[in-house]
């Protein structure tokens, strides 16, 4: 199959890729990009394992073609926050026990990012609702919201502090 | 030397037992820094993907390979004929069976593994997958147990139906095997005279572990050194390598097993797979990596499902409720090949564990294993080999009989349940349980449930019902479980002839920090974060000095991996007696260093004092250091210790669950208002790390219980293969758990501890179920079958007329 050249922004860098139309973004993005973090556990959007961010909303990169994917802004768990300066999601699942075999996390913690910037203040229904597209097989959630409601606080204290 | 810490300090900064502390490995999880089976890449990896049988039983007549071959980027096709030279096309089972690698002349399950492609890429796999030319002739599909025993077709042509199977005499040419433990006419001599008898049948459905990883390897034969390196899904690598090498013929210290990070097990990655044999078969052909993940469709299709048990049961009591007998046949519909991952001696797994916490007796246990053209496997999902069929049926049994006599099915558990002071107490089906307090707990649970306030609410809503005032009703669901792990006993339990121990080994560094590496493998558990708990209240390192190490052949001792939550009644017992070790040769060293008798030294916290003068004494950092750099008479450097532990008996944990639901009759959606759980693991290694475990296996009780099902039609197809049918909970249909505890340790393990992973499940489904059908009791309910789907419990208000 005839390839194609595909460019896209992945976590702040430009990036070009040869791929064949039929290519999943999921697989461009692990084996020709080299990312760990979104990862596959369905194939079929509905696990939310391989969710990334495009152009500000949450996608299952499985469920779409790299193709589809030309010119998007996109942003995987490894663009969230670095070793030296964790996301506050990323610190809140450590503090809350909100992951166990880390398979669903990078997936979890990016939606979740989304999701709070969708809405700042979710109550636990919203945020229940709001992840209800993330498997977890371990954790049976209840750390996770609780994860994600202290990171909720966390990011609206400090944006208080700073006015 | 002048102490400015306070003990209190030293105590704390260990991060010893009981502290909660955060979990080491959350660093790379959180970071999209794991390192899972798919993150593998070898320069050069080829793909394997496997050609599967759309019938689920049908003869082979021809499989022509030539399309796919001719494919740009195919590198090769390997078919049962390419194995069989090899003596690689059948492989054992863990449960004595033998079963194909890939299909031998017939299938016999739809889903089954019929050729393996290996392509330079995933999509040129898939590409001659399509390719692949195999014409069946479709044979009788069985996919009913019953019927397998009467039928004239015979699924396996490859075993002599006289012969006898790995269990003893085969009665039928698809019976497996019959297991029979107790007293079985004493039983029915009991339940014959006694005043008050309960029947019931119920089946426990299929169902599947689905961790969100599927399972997968890269197998890398290096041709150079001759050594084989096999990365995979495995809850047991060292059992895999051994395997793999008997199999294989290459010698074991050729062979290097590795499970990187896991993303998630519940007993689904503890078989060995076609695909793993395939790859390295395909690895030693082409001399390059050969990779195979399967995908989630394989993954619910053909690697290992979960219970199929059809149970009857007879329970027998007195007037006053006192059980006196219990009796129960099991069918057990184990697929095309008897796969399941049990200990040699138990071809039912524990499933006579089926007295519960109940003090019964006299009983009767029969099993028989029949084949039928499903997948095979029938792993413990999430518990501890059949204990969850096991403590379904028994909860369930308790119910019926509570609603035979009229009683509260509450009361009817506490007049039963085996007395702390009859501890460490025989049932009748032959196991020693440790240790125990169940009165305590199930008090506990009432009261904190207000029980009784409970059963008036419902009473008011039974009432408000038949008014017509709601069209809801409320169920509350009981359960008390005794699980029983920490397999086990080399004396009575092995898989394949390995016995059950584990190990650890630990390696303090002169620096005072130390490596420890152990024969077990976490999927999600948090090993590297618990263990190193245990150790440093062992050996009086902190536990953020001590590095855990596991699931790597070449450097970890043997072990048997993780599953049946082993590894802290097993593993973890092995690291508290290593640990014990480096501190009988750090008392030595600290006794020369202090110049006193050994005998004039003792252990505290974290550090050798002499007796009665605590300001004199050698930290263990010190010591350590002494170790490698003085020389000490009478004594090697170094501070090394290495254990295999053999427990000398299983471990019982126990609990006490309570489930208040609603259910809304004409959309039969349930809805979980409240989940008390209390759970007596022994001594509590880290509360955080329990209650989470607890959170997690209640969510796949609840999936269980409530939806969860591998279904097959009549033609063996299998209708539950996506996870659009497949129920996995999301976080809306979850609840918040509320999570409560006891402490009895275990007598017998050196630090206590019973672990606790599989509890929740264990008494989590038989709490969802009994909810369910509690509710339903005062509308003459007695027993309807898991999984409670909505339109099960709608059909189950339907049939009881609920929307007449
Ligand atoms: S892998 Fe994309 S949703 Fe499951
Ligand atoms: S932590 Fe294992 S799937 Fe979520």
């Amino acid at each position: 199959m005839t390839k194609q050249i595909v460019s896209m922004t992945v976590n702040g860098e430009k990036k070009e890729v040869l791929a064949e139309p039929r290519e999943l973004l999921i697989y461009v993005l692990r084996e020709k990009m080299g990312m760990k973090g979104p990862h596959v556990g369905c194939e079929t959007s509905h696990c939310g394992a391989c969710t990334v961010e495009i152009d500000g909303k949450s996608v299952k990169s499985c469920t779409m073609f790299a193709a589809q994917a030309q010119g998007a802004q996109i942003t995987t768990i490894e663009g969230l926050g670095s070793p030296d300066n964790l996301h506050v999601l990323q610190e809140n699942f450590k503090e809350h026990h909100g992951l166990q075999c880390g398979y669903c996390t990078p997936g979890m913690i990016t939606r979740a990012h989304r999701l709070l910037i969708e809405n700042p203040n979710p109550t636990e229904e919203d945020i229940r609702f709001g992840i209800a597209g993330n498997i977890c097989r371990c954790t049976g959630y209840q750390n996770i919201v609780k994860s994600i409601l202290s990171a909720a606080a966390e990011i609206n204290a400090a944006k208080e502090a700073a006015q | 030397m002048k102490d400015e810490v306070t003990r209190d300090e030293r105590v704390s900064n260990l991060k010893g037992l009981g502290c909660s502390r955060k979990r080491v490995e959350d660093a790379r999880f959180t970071q999209g820094k794991g390192n899972y089976i798919d993150d593998m890449n070898l320069p050069g990896t080829l793909t394997g993907d496997f050609v599967r049988s759309p019938y689920a039983h049908a003869r082979i007549k021809s499989i022509n390979i030539d399309a796919a071959m001719a494919l740009d980027g195919v590198v090769a096709v390997l078919t049962a004929k390419d194995l069989e030279p090899l003596g690689l096309h059948w492989m054992p089972t863990l449960a004595g069976d033998k079963q194909m690698v890939l299909a031998d002349g017939k299938v016999l399950f739809q889903g089954q593994e019929v050729a393996f492609v290996v392509a330079s890429d995933r999509y040129i796999a898939s590409d001659a997958v399509e390719l692949v030319e195999v014409e069946y002739e479709e044979l009788p599909v069985i996919v009913d147990p019953f019927k397998s025993m009467q039928s004239d077709v015979v699924l396996r042509e490859d075993l002599d139906p006289k012969a006898p199977g790995a269990h003893g005499p085969r009665k039928h040419h698809n019976h497996i095997f019959t297991w029979e433990v107790g007293d079985e006419e004493g039983t029915n001599a009991v339940i014959d005279d006694a005043d008050i008898v309960a029947e019931e049948s119920m089946y426990y459905h299929r169902t599947h572990p689905c961790p969100l990883e599927p399972c997968g390897c890269v197998a890398s034969m290096d041709k150079v050194n001759g050594k084989l390196t096999l990365w995979g899904t495995f809850q047991a690598p060292h059992v895999v390598r051994t395997v793999a090498s008997l199999l294989s013929g290459i010698e074991e210290h050729n062979i290097r097993v590795v499970s990187p990070d896991i993303g998630g097990g519940f007993g689904n990655k503890v078989g060995v797979y076609p695909g793993y044999i395939c790859s390295i078969v395909a690895s030693i052909v082409t001399g390059v990596p050969v990779k195979w993940v399967e995908d989630r469709m394989e993954n619910l299709m053909s690697t290992a499902f979960a219970r199929d048990y059809w149970m009857k049961g007879k329970i027998s009591a007195t007037k006053e409720g006192k059980i006196t007998g219990l009796h129960c046949h099991v069918t057990a519909d184990h697929g095309a090949f008897d796969a399941c991952a049990d200990p040699t001696k138990f071809p039912a797994g524990f499933m006579n564990i089926c007295t519960g916490s109940y003090d019964i007796p006299i009983a009767y246990l029969g099993v028989d294993g029949v084949y039928t053209n499903k997948a095979p496997g029938g792993v413990s999902y999430r518990c501890s080999f059949r204990v969850t069929e096991a403590v379904y049926f028994i909860e369930r049994m308790i119910e019926v009989l509570a609603i035979e006599m009229d009683m509260d099915a509450a009361e009817l558990r506490r007049i039963n349940f085996i007395k702390k002071e009859q501890f460490p107490y025989n049932s009748a089906l032959g196991w020693e349980y440790d240790s125990g307090d169940y009165h305590t707990a199930w008090d506990k649970a009432l009261k904190a449930v207000d029980y009784d306030g409970l059963r008036k609410e419902q009473a008011e809503r039974v009432a408000a019902f038949k008014r017509g005032e709601t069209r809801t009703i409320m169920g509350i669901g009981l359960s008390f479980f005794t699980e029983i792990v920490g397999a086990g006993p080399v004396k009575n339990c092995d898989i394949l002839g390995m016995g059950m121990f584990d190990s650890c080994e630990i390696r303090i560094h002169p620096t005072g920090s130390a490596v420890a590496r152990l024969g077990t493998i976490s999927q999600g558990q948090g090993h590297a974060t618990t263990f190193a708990q245990i150790l440093a209240s062992e050996i009086g390192i902190s536990a953020e000095s001590i590095t855990i190490e596991e699931g790597d052949t070449d450097t970890a001792p043997y072990g048997l991996g993780t599953y049946g939550s082993r590894s802290t009644p097993v593993a973890g017992a092995a690291a508290a007696m290593a640990g014990r070790k480096i501190r009988a040769k750090a008392q030595m060293i600290a006794a020369y260093l202090l110049e006193v008798h050994d005998d004039d030294v003792e252990f505290d916290v974290d550090r050798f004092v002499i007796k009665g003068a605590p300001e004199r004494f050698k930290t263990m950092g010190e010591i350590a250091y002494a170790a490698y750099n003085q020389a000490i008479p009478g004594l090697e450097p170094g501070l090394e210790a290495v254990s295999y532990y053999d427990p000398p008996n299983m471990t019982y944990p126990f609990g006490a669950y309570v489930c208040v639901m609603d259910i809304d009759v004409d959309t039969g959606v349930p809805t979980i208002n409240r989940f008390y759980a209390l759970d007596d693991c022994g001594t509590r290694i880290n509360p955080m790390v329990i209650e989470g475990q607890i959170h997690g296996g209640l969510t796949e009780a609840l999936a269980v219980a409530l939806g969860q099902e591998i279904a097959y039609d009549d033609m063996g197809n299998h209708k539950n293969a996506t996870l659009m049918d497949f129920f996995l909970p999301t976080a809306w249909e979850v609840p918040n758990y509320e999570t409560d505890f006891t402490v009895t340790p275990s007598p017998h393990h050196p630090i206590g501890a019973k672990g606790v992973g599989e509890s929740p499940h264990v008494g989590g489904v038989p709490c969802f179920s009994n909810a369910v059908q509690d509710a339903f009791r005062p509308f003459g309910n007695r027993h309807t079958n898991m999984p409670h789907d909505h339109w099960r419990i709608w059909k189950t208000a339907n049939d009881l007329g609920m929307h007449d």
